[in-house]
């Protein structure tokens, strides 16, 4: 069982247009019984914040083509991607590198 | 091999796993922080150094740009173009050795009646544009986009210059800046000369956007009917407001944001648009269509992830600013569907955008028609060399025959046209101004020309700016610099047919020396 984990999540290059323009976000995922990795952060998202157009930054079970993820400043793909196990207070930012967003 | 998603049965290797404590590969020391291409890890230090020097490496390989050369940079808010800014102010404030020698100014294009915002909400992008450029110390431009709408017709000509040996003049350039500026020291009276555009721009920023021009151009893109010719004419008005702020400002060259990602997905869509022969012009790093404005694109050597990674690490500020493309569909146009065709490829093959962009470097435009005075025929919209004036058994004859088979019996309205070629015996004594009773005579046949100003557009356009035009209901609403031009144009062509039997061709004037001889 593992416990609730605080996350700072960012939205930038006009990714956030998805979310209501808000880029930060301040959020707690709650327990569960294996830890957080990316792949069910995605799920929680798409679920839990976005607010339209999911295709436009799911796709799948990952991210979008062309939307950079970093995690705690270093390209997620140092760190497994989707299978990243999140830790509490965890940055992870989602960069828009598409043409309009 | 070039589908996504596709089956490959275990073919591909799978990603070398990395870990967290991966090592740079350039110093060897620090914690690598992102992956630039498969293998190439590198820290944040050596990053920012390898993103410099690239920047620095571009200019000086290509040698285009002068010492003491006014550089206007086109920024619109974006990752790339506000990266391209920062590395440009980096350069100005380096050390002697290194310092970028020109005097940059900026200009921005405020595009927001496009997507139908309001005037405040377009106040407001144009407020944080203003204070992001405030900070730079350069003269900037704030400019909507309805001013395109007060150019003048002189902007679609290009203006050319004799040049010489570019090598030698790069030369003669740097020696003339050094005698000029020994020490390199900074001239006061630059100094106060920017200080003052500053001031002149800073009056002029808030400038008041007529109402009427604002709604002439919405009603100009709501008669384009797709999002591809859409973005394609805001594409070129863009440029022509760009190349005519810089002739009016005195700059010499144009600096773009575009990086290597978008200059591949261009590449492709530009040939799914029919700019197979302007390929070469398009995607160069010196575009020197315009004769004496030359567009260069520093930026594209980076990657959008480059770009956008670097921007983030190095807090660079931008601002999102949406386009016609914002929350569309990957469907919606061309270039949105070529986007997402490479960007998803992409992430499979990490060399795709690579490829396409060494593939785009090869290209060069063969030599088109020329008229009299010795200069190439140009498209009236987007100044590339026309390519439309080919033999028959050209593959744009091809194309043209085969469209109008398939448009037997389904009556177009706008057939006639668009092809003006076929219906030459009619239309053409009609477009001028002296055929207004042949005109009459004519009427059922010309009745698909909308309004008495119609005219042989087409004749004047490139094979893929005809696409754009075909795809509007009606070409009234274009800005009035290119109509009169047009106009201009079509007269030329006009008298020369009148005259033409008077005058030598080339051919004959070769065989009569010959014989004289």
């Amino acid at each position: 069982m593992a416990a609730p984990i605080t996350l700072h999540l960012v939205f930038g290059g006009g990714a956030e247009l998805l979310f209501d323009g808000v880029k930060d976000h301040h959020v707690t995922l709650p327990s569960q019984s294996e830890p957080w990795n990316m792949k069910q952060l995605l799920v929680w998202i798409g679920q839990n914040l976005l607010k339209e157009r999911p295709e436009l930054f799911v796709q799948g079970d990952n991210v979008r083509p062309g939307i950079l993820v970093l995690i705690n400043d270093a390209d997620w793909e140092l760190m497994g991607q989707l299978d990243y196990q999140l830790q509490d207070k965890d940055n992870v930012v989602f960069i828009s590198t598409l043409h309009g967003g | 091999m070039c589908q996504v998603d596709e089956d490959y049965n275990g073919l591909l290797e799978s990603p070398v796993v990395v870990s967290e404590t991966q090592k740079c590969n350039k110093c060897k020391e620090t914690t690598a922080a992102l992956i630039l291409k498969p293998g190439e890890a590198l820290c944040r230090g050596c990053f920012k150094e390898h993103f410099v020097h690239k920047f620095r490496a571009m200019l000086g390989k290509n040698r285009i740009i002068f010492p003491g050369e006014k550089v206007l940079l086109a920024v619109s808010g974006g990752s790339s173009s506000c990266a391209m800014l920062s590395q440009v102010q980096e350069g100005l404030g380096q050390n002697a050795h290194k310092k970028l020698r020109f005097k940059p100014g900026i200009v921005y294009i405020d595009e927001g009646c496009l997507l139908g915002q309001s005037m405040e909400e377009r106040q407001k992008t144009m407020a944080q544009i203003h204070s992001l450029f405030k900070v730079t110390g350069f003269p900037y431009h704030i400019i909507p986009l309805e001013m395109v709408l007060n150019l003048p017709s002189s902007v679609l000509e290009s203006v050319h210059l004799a040049t010489d040996d570019p090598a030698g003049n790069y030369k003669v350039a740097v020696d003339h800046f050094m005698q000029s500026n020994p020490g390199h020291s900074v001239d006061p009276n630059t100094q106060v000369h920017q200080a003052e555009l500053r001031v002149l721009t800073d009056a002029t920023v808030p400038q008041l956007i007529d109402e009427s021009q604002t709604q002439t151009l919405q009603e100009l893109f709501s008669r384009v009917k797709t999002l591809t010719a859409k973005e394609d004419l805001l594409h070129t008005l863009r440029r022509h407001l760009l190349v005519s702020t810089a002739r009016a400002e005195g700059y010499s060259k144009l600096m773009l944001g575009e990086n290597c990602t978008r200059l591949a997905v261009k590449l492709l869509a530009n040939i799914a648009m029919g700019r197979g022969a302007q390929l070469g012009v398009d995607t160069a790093f010196c575009d020197p269509r315009y004769g004496d404005i030359v567009a260069v694109k520093p930026m594209r050597d980076y990657t959008a992830k480059e770009i956008s990674l670097y921007n983030y690490m190095w807090n660079v500020p931008s601002v999102f600013i949406p386009s016609l493309e914002t929350k569309t569909a990957d469907k919606s146009s061309i270039q949105r569907l070529t986007e997402s065709f490479v960007v998803k490829l992409q992430v499979d093959f990490p060399s795709t955008v690579s490829t396409i962009y060494r593939t785009g470097e090869k290209l060069q435009t063969a030599n088109f028609t020329e008229d009299i005075e010795g200069a190439p025929l140009k498209c009236l919209l987007c100044m590339c060399a026309l390519d439309t004036t080919l033999g028959e058994t050209s593959a744009f004859q091809a194309t043209l025959i085969s469209e109008q088979l398939s448009n037997v019996g389904t009556t177009h309205p706008m057939q006639g046209h668009l092809r003006p070629d076929t219906q030459t015996k009619c239309c053409s004594p009609c477009d001028q101004q002296d055929g207004e009773e042949q005109c009459e005579a004519h009427a059922v046949c010309c009745s698909h020309f909308k309004g008495g100003d119609s005219m042989n557009l087409e004749s004047l356009l490139c094979y893929s700016c005809q696409q754009t035009v075909k795809d509007m209901t009606s070409v009234e609403f274009l800005p009035q610099y290119i109509m009169s031009e047009a106009k201009r144009r079509n007269r030329r062509s006009q008298i020369r047919r009148e005259i033409s039997e008077f005058l030598l061709n080339e051919d004959q004037d070769c065989t009569s020396i010959k014989a004289e001889s």
